[in-house]
């Protein structure tokens, strides 16, 4: 028997190290000089699914193999993140991924789930410093490694309803939005929210601290990576300011109101119903509401900023969708030729932007005349390209940190839990517990 | 006689020797289907889980760091608030859903007519699947636009939010477990039939009354049923994930799109169950070092109640011998 204990403990660790032995990582090969032009095809995951999306990244694709005609690309839809970490760790990934979420970049590359990509920008002598607006290295980047590449932008601003805001212009501060918001709503008899100035709770739909943080400016990380929450008064300038808001409505009011809504991309969505006169919402939301509510008559505009911090108006949070070359791709130069295509060619990109209105990410394409430019679509550019926008950073616990953080603005607006000073030092302490439990001292 | 007892058993003793080993080789042989799942399915993913549980290690990386992850088990506040959770819904909901189940059984056992129609009416929810029954309740119970509220508005009650208030939202899932009582209904109904009926008519004869019956007859008879209901009830329990996890997303309106993080436990982690945070921390924080130790520290659980279940039925096969 204890021989046959020994003999299984071996095995599983025999097998225990077969299995750890696939962490390996090996340098990228990469021959810029490379004029084979044989007929390769590429596997490509994205997470597009819409009938719109779909066919402009056919239309794109066609474009690609104009160039590249020896390529084929086959692109599987609707992938998520999960599907391509499982494929890598079974060593079957695909040779092109691409991400709808920067959570996740820090991981991609600290584990080098994706391939360092410096190496193939240098052998393409591509300079991404003067590409890309410098915001996007903080979300591309890790400790070094540029593992994935931005393809399209996301940033935030503020929709307004032109009928619901009777005559009003959109508030550039957070004081004016909470006073237009009151002028703005309408109960009935119960007490009940009918129409709502604007739902200020960071349940709302968009209003995810990560987006709404930028209207005071607040700070999430210091620079080795522990929390910045606690500290930075600019948080509960926000927090203080949404909870005196929430208030108002009566929290249990907002939320029955809140729950009344349809779904964030349906045509339900409570903006395109006339149920919100203003909203959070990213620059996606213009190609919806032309598909989803033709006839509405809106205005776009920057979001509102701290009361004391004017000077910051015009700015906002950007993110967006990024795409890289995952660890053990079988075709990488193919692979690099594609993800070369979709993040830096000036009419890819903007054939792109032009079907799904979502911002083109190099300044190149930014300034391209073909891109469509509406009044609504252009405060999105003009936010894209303000110096003081701002991203959430890679960080290695990024999902975990907003998530703390959201937590304790539920507890916070609900009434749950008054005391914010204590709420924002449990934040700093489960954020830095993390940080040693992931990354180390 | 001692020295030819001797001389005989020194010649024997190579042959049996070699036949025994013949014969264990034999049965291994038999035995090896079985060695092989159990090495492959269990005992290797277990030496691996106690082996990662002492590794930083994001399913990518390896990197030894001691008793870090054990260490940090004691500090992580969730980990505490969801095993509070899984606790409460052991002491809540497995005994609700077995004093209702049983009653629910008694009913339909005892009913003369339109037996098979109540039958049927009880068992088809548990026929739903999981996640459609969860999000139906919630649309259900949604304070908001759910047709509770609707009813309940017209006669002057405002219905709390279920699953949008700390407070509800673990009945509101208790009160799911409920509905979809079929499953235990039907075993329970089995052991009440199985109830010697001559026990009733002497118990009837000597003047019981209905509930000296129910406890001196019916509960003595069916304990084991009642026992192993509650048993694997806790086991169940013990790894509750989709309808916490399906009822949370559902009614803290979080989507699945970029920039939007959702945080299983909505609201204020009042439905975060310890599985539920194994898997998060695992498969979403990139933390499978300390998902390890959890998922050691739920087998250890699971083991202690199964054990108990062992220990109730070798008792029980003894009462019967």
């Amino acid at each position: 028997m204890k021989r046959l204990l020994v003999l299984s403990a071996a095995a599983g660790l025999f097998l225990m190290t077969a299995c750890t032995a696939g962490t390996e990582t090996s340098a990228p090969k990469i021959d810029p000089s490379a004029t084979s032009h044989e007929p390769v095809t590429i596997e490509f995951w994205h997470g597009f699914s819409a009938d719109n999306e779909l066919k402009a990244f056919q239309d794109t694709l066609e474009g690609f193999n104009k160039q590249y005609p020896w390529i084929t690309v086959k692109a599987t839809k609707a992938v998520q993140d999960d599907q391509i970490i499982q494929s890598v760790r079974g060593g079957n990934p695909p040779d092109v991924a691409l991400s709808f979420t920067t959570d996740s970049v820090a991981q991609f590359c600290k584990a080098n789930i994706f391939q360092d990509l410096n190496p193939y920008l240098t052998a393409s002598k591509i300079d991404a410093s003067t590409l890309f607006p410098k915001v996007i290295d903080q979300y591309t980047q890790y400790a070094g490694k540029r593992c994935v590449m931005p393809m399209l932008a996301d940033t935030y601003g503020l929709y307004y309803n032109k009928k619901l805001m009777k005559g009003n212009e959109p508030p550039k501060t957070l004081s004016e939005l909470a006073d237009l918001a009151k002028k703005l709503t309408v109960k009935d008899s119960k007490g009940d929210i009918k129409v709502a100035g604007f739902v200020p709770t960071s349940q709302m739909y968009e209003n995810a601290p990560i987006h709404t943080g930028v209207m005071v400016g607040a700070k999430w990380t210091n620079p080795d990576g522990t929390s910045a929450v606690g500290g930075d008064p600019a948080w509960k300038t926000l927090l203080t300011w949404q909870k005196d808001l929430t208030d108002w409505y009566g929290y249990d009011k907002i939320e029955k109101f809140r729950k009344s809504f349809g779904d964030e991309w349906s045509a339900d969505n409570p903006f395109n119903k006339g149920q919100v006169a203003m909203a959070v919402d990213g620059e996606w939301r213009n190609a919806m509401i032309a598909a989803d509510a033709p006839d509405l008559d809106y205005g776009t505009a920057p979001m509102p900023v701290a009361d004391d911090q004017a000077q910051r108006y015009g700015a906002g949070f950007i993110a967006g969708t990024v795409i890289g070359i995952p660890r053990g791709a079988k075709n990488p130069e193919a692979a690099w030729d594609l993800v070369k295509y979709l993040t830096t060619d000036t009419s890819a990109l903007v054939t792109l932007s032009n079907a799904i209105r979502n911002v083109p990410s190099t300044l190149p394409a930014l300034q391209s005349p073909d891109l469509k430019k509406d009044p609504n679509f252009q405060t999105f550019l003009d936010i894209f390209a303000n110096p003081n926008s701002t991203t959430l950073p890679a960080h290695i616990n990024s999902a975990f940190n907003q998530q703390t953080m959201q937590e304790a603005q539920i507890k916070w607006e609900s009434g749950r839990a008054p005391d914010l000073n204590g709420l924002l030092a449990d934040v700093d302490k489960k954020i830095n517990e993390k940080l040693k439990l992931t990354a180390g001292d | 006689m001692a020295t030819a007892t001797l001389g005989r058993r020194g010649k024997a003793a190579p042959f049996r020797s070699r036949e025994r080993r013949r014969a264990n080789l034999r049965a291994l042989l038999y035995l090896s289907p079985w060695l092989v799942g159990f090495g492959v399915f269990f005992a290797y993913p277990l030496i691996s889980t106690v082996y990662f549980s002492f590794q930083r290690y994001d399913m990518f990386t390896l990197e030894p760091v001691g008793l870090l992850n054990w260490k940090y088990f004691f500090r992580d506040d969730a980990a505490w608030t969801s095993i509070k959770n899984t606790l409460w819904l052991v002491v809540v909901m497995v005994p609700l859903r077995v004093v209702f189940g049983l009653g629910v059984a008694q009913l339909v056992t005892k009913l003369k007519a339109g037996a098979g129609v109540f039958r049927t009416i009880f068992y088809l929810p548990s026929l739903v699947p999981v996640v459609a029954g969860t999000l139906g309740f919630v649309y259900l119970l949604n304070p908001g636009t759910g047709p509770v509220q609707a009813i309940l508005g017209a006669v002057g009650i405002q219905s709390p939010d279920w699953f949008g208030d700390p407070a509800w939202s673990k009945w509101g899932l208790t009160l799911l477990a409920l509905w979809s009582i079929g499953d235990l209904m039907v075993i329970f109904m089995a052991a009440l039939l199985d109830v010697p009926k001559q026990l009733y008519e002497a118990a009837a004869l000597d003047g019981a009354s209905a509930w000296q019956q129910f406890t001196r007859i019916t509960l003595p008879v069916i304990r084991p049923v009642v026992m192993f209901s509650a048993v694997t009830g806790v086991i169940q329990t013990l790894q509750y994930f989709t309808q916490a996890m399906v009822a949370a997303r559902v009614a803290s309106g979080a989507t699945d799109s970029a920039g939007s993080v959702f945080t299983p436990g909505y609201p204020d982690g009042s439905t975060l169950t310890f599985p539920e945070w194994l898997f998060q921390e695992g498969f979403r924080d990139f933390a499978m070092g300390y998902a390890c130790v959890l998922a050691l520290i739920l087998f250890a659980v699971s083991m202690i109640f199964t054990l108990i279940l062992l220990r109730q039925f070798r008792g029980f096969a003894e009462e019967e011998a």
